[in-house]
């Protein structure tokens, strides 16, 4: 088989400014803006609804041909204004696309520019004050999405965090999850009462109630004052497997405030829960709460319930590098044999960090890709024959071509309902992506039977 | 409440129907302003809408990813045989492919694709990143072509170089490359092209199952359900029917004028302009009389089973208020013809893309109070919907989210519909959802009508 191929065929990953927008959306009284044309933004605003199924503004510099070739000074200064009079925002989360970034715009300068005139008394409509503005460097010709949203929760420390008295606090940085599970881990945190800061935090602004009347900025959000006591904390917890120091927003703050970080898989799966939930215990010096002891004894049955539909079962998983290295992790616990791991992202590490945590996963006959697309994945399934595909939406032409089982995980879920409200991490996260292994898989044997079957 | 206010720069762009009022000349077909959050796509987005469904050729999307991922099958055309169009094929650009021009890997690509594919043509769309670089697209498309004996098109299409409307004209020229490569023989005298019709969820097969049920030969669906060798040679039919705002007017012009084709605008949205449509056309052969007796009694069967089944609708939906916020402005005059037939009352009319002579007209069709507005954004609309008590919006996915926040109806009008709204069928099945999503029990739950408030 060819591996090695030019053009990308269906990609299996999304733009940098995407996950930036995503990011910011979780900073309270924030407002996405993107530097560069406004095609950008409009596509990243509608696919991000068709997620979420919740109002997603972005505004956008609205790049034109004068602009891409005297450069984009003047039009983000425009920008940043009319969006200030028109949102209102505490925050302007700032991210450049690929051809402001080609251009060469300095978006620093223009900032600082931007505020001196600010300071020199050339105040805004309506007398607004000047929103704090966190700027983003996102090129997507580097790195996908998942780049895009680091590097936002980069800024934004990078930019707000201050030096202080350590406080009883600790950051948690979630990776790209639901806002479900943003929610679960709000609650744990809660139950073990560490007071702490969750950044970003769209559980609310992404999946919130409807409205009596129009609101410029939906509610939640990470508060500001909250960030900036990430330099003061005791400690930050980051879910990641793959996300380089000097991309980590808990690696600055390492550096730069001394806050200790532990770095560990996204907890999905039992044994990565466990080592959170173990986290938790020791930074808090609390016993794992009862609800949580449930939480996992339930889980633990519902594997020995379950275990002979999964067994032996081969499965691809496909998504950001982070996830794929929990989902298989999870997988592997369970019996599934995961045959192919694969990413649109290259980190560089993700062959590496899969193997420490599936030891042995190769000897299996394992495969790990990144950097690959979905034609690549489907030239791989061809012979790897897999039963199981697990990742985001994208994979649906392929599983309905090759007719292989399908679980929609992660991001983007637009062809099913309810994507943001799915849980993936913990002990809960876990149970609901088991019981919907399991059931798929029941499904299929039900409906493939002659006569179908109404007793499991 | 708390107003919301109109942002400066843009009051020009709104025009609100009031009395004898001296005419006020509304802004369009101006670029976004800056840090407005515009409804609005790009030229690159244009042109890949006009050219999507041609679903035998290979559409390459030059650039880096996300341009390509984010136009990944997201819309409803769909086709009979080929399914090409629904790929979604990149050259990726890295960071040393900007520093050191895309060319070479453009080349790669394509000679990958078309061996792996084998397209009937090819379609390269060059976005931002390349009218930056300079890359010469052109050169490639050509040295391609030779090389693989099928069309390699370019299609300029940089997103910042104008507005979603010059992306279609980037498509109609590079389509009017195809055109006149074919051979024309076995055309009757009673043909005709279909243009500018997408075959969204197969309404390209509908309105053509009506020309064809009129006598009438069907070169080509161009744009919907297209295939690269009947486009070659639809410079032999006899007439061009063209539907919408305009994205394909140009490929038609140049048709008229190359071809001495002549053509025809219509509007297949609404009992109306659907009737219209296939009369116009039986009026325009009408040497053949039987054309125009096959169109009357098609519009007759058809209006005979439709009128009643919208009465039915009409009871409950008169007097209900609407706000159409659509793409083309044309659409929009269809829709608002499409909602008076059950008599519901359009209180806001707005497009991304309308010109001076759309908005006159939609200034003559509204009733008073109307707004009329160009280039909106989620603030404006909201405010709109909110004071003007709209119970219905129309719109495309990005408008979506903006109707069920606020608690009211809303019905997707644009290119990912999966349910035809075209054709007499399409009526039927448009103002059924109207009506399912208007009268939906639903809304009793939201804040603004008695809910719990939020
Ligand atoms: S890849 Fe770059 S240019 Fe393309 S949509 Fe994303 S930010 Fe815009
Ligand atoms: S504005 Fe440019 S980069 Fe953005 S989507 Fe359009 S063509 Fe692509």
């Amino acid at each position: 088989m060819k591996t090695a191929k030019t053009a990308t065929q269906n990609a299996c990953k999304l733009c940098n400014p995407l996950g930036a927008c995503l990011a910011f959306r979780g900073i309270e009284e924030c407002v996405p803006f993107l530097h560069g044309s406004q095609g950008c933004a409009t596509y990243i605003r509608r696919y991000l609804i068709s997620h979420f199924k919740e109002p997603v503004d972005i505004a956008s510099s609205n790049f034109n041909e004068d602009t891409a070739v005297f450069g984009g000074s003047h039009n983000l200064k425009l920008g940043l204004k009319n969006v200030t009079q028109q949102y209102r925002p505490k925050v302007i989360g700032l991210a450049t696309t690929c051809l402001s970034e080609t251009i060469g715009d300095d978006v620093d300068m223009i900032l600082k520019e931007y505020v001196r005139l600010f300071d020199e008394g050339e105040p805004l409509p309506n007398g607004e004050p000047l929103p704090l503005m966190i700027h983003a460097s996102t090129p997507s010709y580097q790195g996908s999405h998942i780049d895009g949203f680091q590097a936002a929760m980069r800024a934004t420390v990078a930019k707000l965090a201050e030096a202080g008295p350590k406080k009883n606090l600790l950051n948690l940085f979630p990776n790209m999850v639901s806002p479900a599970d943003l929610r679960y881990m709000k609650e744990v945190l809660k139950d073990f009462a560490i007071p702490y800061v969750l950044l970003p935090d769209y559980s609310e602004t992404l999946d919130g109630g409807p409205w009596a009347e129009y609101h410029r900025i939906p509610k939640g959000g990470t508060p500001v004052n909250a960030i900036r006591e990430t330099g003061m904390s005791a400690a930050s917890v980051e879910f990641t497997s793959t996300l380089a120091t000097e991309k980590s927003p808990a690696g600055f703050l390492e550096q730069e405030f001394d806050v200790p970080r532990y770095t560990m898989p996204l907890p999905i799966g039992i044994k990565q829960s466990d080592a959170f939930f173990g986290l938790l215990e020791k930074l808090s010096e609390t016993p794992l709460p009862e609800k949580y002891e449930d939480e996992r004894r339930r889980l633990v049955d519902a594997y020995a319930d379950g275990h002979k539909y999964l067994f032996g079962k081969k499965a691809i998983v496909y998504g950001e590098e982070d996830l794929v290295v929990a989902m298989t992790a999870f997988l592997s616990e369970t019996g599934i044999d995961p045959v192919l791991c694969a990413s649109g992202g290259k980190s560089g590490r993700l062959k590496k960090r899969l193997l420490e945590l599936v030891p042995g996963f190769e000897e299996k006959g394992g495969k790990i890709r990144d950097g690959v697309d979905f034609v690549d994945i489907e030239d791989e399934a061809k012979v790897l024959k897999p039963d199981l595909l697990i990742g985001n939406s994208k994979g649906y032409t392929m599983s309905r071509k090759n007719g292989i089982l399908f679980i929609r995980i992660g991001f983007p879920i637009h062809d099913r309902f309810g994507g943001q409200r799915l849980h993936h991490l913990g002990y809960r996260g876990t149970q609901e992506l088991f019981d919907r292994i399991v059931n798929t898989v029941i499904e299929q044997r039900q409906s493939s039977s002659p006569i179908g079957y109404t007793y499991m | 409440m708390e107003k919301i206010g109109i942002l400066e720069g843009r009051q020009r762009q709104i025009y609100e129907k009031k009395g004898e009022e001296t005419a006020f000349d509304i802004t369009c077909e101006t670029t976004s302003l800056s840090g407005s959050v515009s409804q609005r796509a790009c030229v690159f987005c244009g042109s890949r809408v006009v050219l999507y469904p041609v679903a035998d050729a290979l559409h390459v999307v030059h650039g880096p990813i996300g341009c390509a991922a984010y136009t990944w099958d997201i819309r409803g055309a769909v086709s009979s045989g080929p399914e090409l169009h629904r790929l979604s094929f990149s050259t990726d650009l890295k960071e040393m492919d900007v520093i050191y021009g895309g060319e070479k890997k453009l080349y790669l690509s394509l000679l990958e694709l078309i061996e792996r594919y084998q397209p009937k043509a090819a379609f390269i769309y060059s976005t931002c990143i390349i009218g930056l670089i300079g890359d010469d697209i052109d050169a490639v498309c050509k040295k391609v072509s030779q090389e693989k004996g099928i069309p390699v098109l370019p299609v300029h299409s940089e997103g910042f170089k104008g507005t979603k409307k010059d992306g279609y004209k980037a498509a109609c020229d590079s389509l009017m490359k195809l055109v006149g490569t074919g051979s024309t023989e076995g055309i009757g005298k009673y043909s005709i092209n279909i243009l500018g019709e997408f075959n969204l969820a197969g309404e390209a097969w509908i309105i053509r199952s009506y020309y064809e049920q009129m006598g009438i030969e069907v070169v080509s669906t161009m744009t919907g359900d297209g295939r690269v060798d009947d486009i070659r040679r639809s410079h032999g039919a006899s007439l061009n029917i063209v539907q919408c705002s305009g994205s394909m007017v140009r490929l038609a012009k140049q048709m008229e004028e190359k071809y001495s084709i002549p053509c025809l605008r219509v509007s297949y949205f609404g009992i109306e302009d659907m009737s219209k449509a296939l009369y116009d056309v039986a009026r325009h052969f009408s040497d053949n009389p039987a054309i125009m007796e096959a169109a009357k009694k098609l519009v007759s069967r058809e209006v005979g089973k439709l009128y009643p089944q919208l009465q039915q609708f009409r009871r409950e939906l008169a007097g209900k208020k609407v706000a159409i916020y659509v793409g083309g402005a044309f659409k929009a005059f269809s829709l608002i013809k499409a909602l008076a037939s059950v008599d519901m009352k359009v209180v806001l009319a707005g497009s991304q893309t309308g010109n001076k002579d759309d908005y006159n007209s939609l200034k003559e069709m509204c009733d008073e109070g109307t707004v009329i507005v160009d280039d909106s954004n989620p603030v404006e609309l909201s405010k709109f919907v909110l004071e003007k008590e709209a119970d219905l919006l129309i719109g495309g996915v990005k408008e979506r989210p903006i109707a069920y926040k606020l608690g009211i109806g809303f019905c997707d009008h644009n290119h990912e519909r999966k349910i035809p709204l075209a054709g007499f069928e399409g009526m039927y099945n448009f103002i059924r959802e109207v009506y399912n999503s208007v009268m939906s029990p639903v809304w009793q739950f939201a804040p603004r009508k008695g809910g719990l408030s939020s």
